[in-house]
């Protein structure tokens, strides 16, 4: 049965390369691999982010003090940098899943997926750059 | 799929077995994976927008993390375009990433009963997430502060009967 778990390409090997792994596979062990590995670990932590997320701000209706008390603990250091990371990997899914939807959806997709996730590598990093000054900024000089 | 892989490798058809029951509900062949398949796609390209903007509304502007506080949300949600912003954002994150969780316990969840509950503490989840989420967009009260200096808050005072009269 083909599941998510196994990406095109991998079910017959072609042939034995020189280092004895498999050759003739599309994905296995480079950036193919790596990008879905990345896109899940993203996508299953944005989630629960959004779910504590969606709490904490339902407590506006709470009153003004409680929201002001519970929004107050991502206020320090510590979660500046946990929500440094939560950008990063936000801004990563986002990137990655342009990726896939060109793969799936433009001719020359499959053919140039590697240079797409070294395209969102880079696009990560111009776009992380310029979010850390100015929210490290906020986090550590207040 | 009703062909079973012989030893050989190749895929034959599977036999019939001889006077087997048979079977009223024949499975049906839907569409659903294909829905759903397209909906991570059109509501990712949307949720680029709304979760970048939130972002950068919430984060760049301003002083960032430390303008957050109730007055901030009031501000924002006194607007019928903030309101309807994250409540689309609201949605599509959530459904989207209900799928995507999804997804990752049909494929790591092996035995048939850990994949059920652990599919109804998602579902469970995700209806309780939409709910109160959505309750609190179209219930929320910005002039709930006595302090309030919300325009909308002081125009709505002019109509509470005055003390000193």
């Amino acid at each position: 049965m083909a599941t998510s778990l196994t990406p095109p390409g991998q079910g017959a090997p072609v042939g034995k390369s020189k280092t004895g792994r498999p050759a003739g596979t599309l994905y296995r062990g480079r950036e193919g691999m790596w990008s879905w590995v990345m896109h899940r670990i993203s996508g299953v932590l944005i989630f629960f982010f959004l779910f504590v997320h969606v709490l904490d701000t339902a407590t506006v209706r709470v009153s003004p003090e409680v929201y002001n008390g519970v929004i107050g603990q991502y206020k320090n250091p510590v979660m500046g940098l946990g929500e440094a990371g939560l950008v990063g990997a936000v801004v990563f899914h986002a990137l990655n899943g342009v990726r896939i939807i060109l793969v799936d959806f433009w001719s020359g997709g499959t053919k140039h997926q590697r240079k797409l996730f070294w395209g969102v590598v880079g696009l990560w990093v111009v776009l992380m750059v310029p979010f850390l000054v100015r929210h490290l900024t906020n986090v550590f000089t207040h | 799929m009703s062909t079973d892989q012989t030893p050989g490798g190749s895929y034959a058809p599977a036999l019939e077995t001889p006077r087997s029951p048979y079977k009223r509900n024949k499975p049906t062949r839907t569409n659903w994976e294909l829905y759903g398949w397209l909906f991570m796609r059109m509501s990712g390209l949307l949720l680029i927008v709304l979760v970048f903007g939130h972002l950068f509304v919430n984060l760049m502007t301003g002083e960032g993390i430390h303008q957050i506080d109730w007055s901030f949300v009031a501000g924002k949600w006194a607007s019928p375009f903030w309101q309807t912003w994250d409540l689309l954002m609201l949605w599509l994150a959530q459904l989207h990433g209900t799928n995507g969780v999804r997804t990752v316990i049909n494929d790591y969840a092996e035995r048939d009963a850990t994949r059920f509950w652990l599919k109804m503490a998602l579902y469970v989840a995700t209806v309780i997430v939409l709910v109160v989420g959505t309750l609190v967009i179209f219930t929320f009260d910005p002039c709930a502060d006595p302090n309030s200096t919300l325009e909308i808050c002081r125009a709505g005072s002019a109509n509470v009967p005055s003390i000193t009269n």
